[in-house]
């Protein structure tokens, strides 16, 4: 057995009994800043499922998500994804370890000079998927999200809502075994928001797991999921079918 | 990495230099103008250095010898250790006889013999020396000097320091204006790659967040910026190349009295330079400026 196999197997008995998202007693502070973003959580999400983290301005959820990324190290504790602990990924190795990944931000994070077809294929030119593969998967995505028309058109001409098909058709193309949205309908219409979180439901349906990032009281209460509820850096609430806690 | 992978970058690097247009052409703009400027002193420089070294070749140190040294000595033996002096470029020997036919027929015509019966200038047989270097005149015309035959010693003190002196000064001033230049076009030049990339660096976190790895990101910047140098140090190449004989020709109209002393290099032989030279600036700083850039945002 390689080593690569025997790594790979590791990691799936971590996760296993761990989960694919792990937290242990993470805390994360910033220099500048005196009171740790996040203190002291342990959190575990196992596969398939579709959490919710909550929370208002300042409360330590954006910090969760760049720590999921491996955009952040923890100052404390480990955070585990996919059975990789991100403290220990070097450098060269980060890059494979986001594209099992899946991500969408408030803001899209689009190329914006390029178009739809480009942006979504993007994703597959740094894993080198063959072009004639690449050829049949983008379509095939970009019909799942009902922008097979608009393949050319550049991004820049594009809705909120049709961007946010853009980045979601781009997080899904590789087949991610956990979707990070981060804010996803935070700069949408309440029409093209829930058009965005039925679809991220239905990539949950399919056994991705998927973690969301919002302070939407209306969203987070209609889907009935598990709810994780951060104040001041520290999990209040960890609740199945939760609802939205106000911080008052 | 797969060819197409090659490929791909090598389409995006180029790609990227249309798609961002207006920085494309402030960049090629920039590296054109200081290296435009660069080869135009760089230009004026050689050529004032091979006008001065013209005018130090044609200085030279004629030696005359005693009455009674023995003039196939003078020629054979004296001229082989004059020859080997490290100070000697070349040396010409002037018989006597010669010198009163040359002189003769000039000062009176073909009938210059007549009412002479012996030559007027016997004795005056002499070496002209041509310097390799006129600040060796003075070591040259010690050892001269110090020869038993040697007479007297023709020579000009001042015309030699004075070529020395502006041989040295417009080597220094030339090296100093040259190396300015050149520091101040990569400041402006490895800004302006800066800036460019700079203003794409959400560009290359997203990227990054994709999964890019850093060759992948960086290889079509880093083409772009080789792409900007070398046509931002092609085209004052091709500007200078057109304008050389035109402004030679001016000058040369223009003061004509001065034209022989005027001698201007053709171009090739300042390309042979300034070629590399404007390609290694242009190119290594579009390169090594894209790179370092880069190379800043990496860290996502």
């Amino acid at each position: 057995m390689t080593l690569k196999e025997k790594n790979r197997i590791k990691r799936e008995n971590f996760i296993e009994d761990h989960g694919i998202i792990y937290l242990d007693k993470v805390s994360m502070s910033y220099p500048e800043e005196g009171a740790p973003a996040v203190d002291n959580v342990s959190l575990r999400i196992d596969k398939g499922e579709f959490v919710f983290i909550t929370g208002d301005s300042g409360s330590g959820k954006s910090t969760m998500i760049k720590l999921l990324l491996r955009e952040l190290v923890p100052t404390e504790g480990s955070v585990y994804v996919n059975g990789y602990n991100t403290k220990k990924l070097r450098h060269g190795q980060i890059p494979k370890f986001r594209r099992s990944l899946g991500v969408v931000f408030q803001d899209f994070r689009l190329l914006r000079d390029r178009n739809v077809y480009e942006n979504v294929a993007f994703a597959q030119r740094i894993i080198e998927v063959p072009s004639a593969q690449m050829r049949r998967n983008v379509p095939s995505i970009l019909s799942m999200v009902g922008l097979a028309g608009k393949y050319k058109s550049n991004v820049r001409k594009l809705s909120g809502g049709e961007q946010q098909r853009v980045a979601l058709a781009r997080a899904l193309i590789n087949k991610p075994s956990i979707l990070l949205a981060d804010e996803p309908t935070g700069n949408l219409d309440p029409s093209n928001s829930w058009e965005i979180m039925n679809m991220i439901d239905e990539i949950n349906a399919m056994g991705t797991t998927v973690v969301v990032v919002t302070h939407s009281p209306e969203i987070v209460n209609a889907m009935k999921k598990r709810v994780v509820t951060m104040r001041k850096g520290i999990i209040v609430n960890d609740e199945e079918e939760g609802l939205y806690i106000n911080e008052d | 990495m797969k060819i197409s992978t090659f490929f791909y970058t090598l389409w995006q690097g180029v790609r990227n230099l249309f798609r961002n247009g207006w920085y494309s052409l402030a960049s090629i703009s920039t590296i054109a103008a200081c290296l435009f400027l660069f080869g135009v002193l760089f230009s004026i420089a050689f050529n004032v250095r091979n006008i001065l070294m013209t005018a130090e070749e044609a200085v030279s140190v004629t030696v005359f010898f005693n009455e009674d040294a023995n003039k196939e000595q003078v020629k054979n033996v004296i001229g082989a250790e004059i020859k080997s002096r490290v100070e000697v470029a070349n040396a010409v020997f002037h018989d006597d006889d010669e010198i009163w036919e040359e002189f003769g027929k000039s000062y009176y015509g073909d009938d210059y013999a007549e009412g002479f019966e012996e030559n007027p200038l016997a004795g005056d047989y002499n070496w002209e020396i041509f310097l390799s270097d006129v600040s060796m005149q003075d070591a040259l015309v010690t050892w001269l000097q110090s020869l038993p035959e040697v007479r007297k010693v023709n020579y000009s003190e001042i015309t030699a320091h004075t070529l020395t002196g502006m041989n040295s000064l417009v080597a220094y001033v030339s090296i100093a204006i040259i190396v300015i230049l050149l520091a101040v076009s990569i400041f402006l030049i490895s800004n302006t790659v800066r800036v460019g990339i700079s203003v794409r660096a959400e560009e290359i976190s997203i990227m990054k967040y994709v999964g890019a790895t850093d060759f992948f990101v960086r290889a079509p910047f880093v083409l772009e910026g080789i792409l900007i140098g070398l046509l931002g140090s092609a085209l004052p190449l091709f500007l200078i190349h057109e304008l050389y004989d035109y402004v030679i020709k001016y000058v040369t109209g223009r003061f004509a009295i001065l034209s022989s002393m005027l001698n201007f290099l053709p171009i090739e032989d300042i390309f042979k330079y300034l070629t590399p030279l404007c390609l290694i600036v242009g190119v290594g700083i579009g390169f090594i400026g894209s790179l370092a850039t880069v190379r800043k945002h990496l860290r996502v």
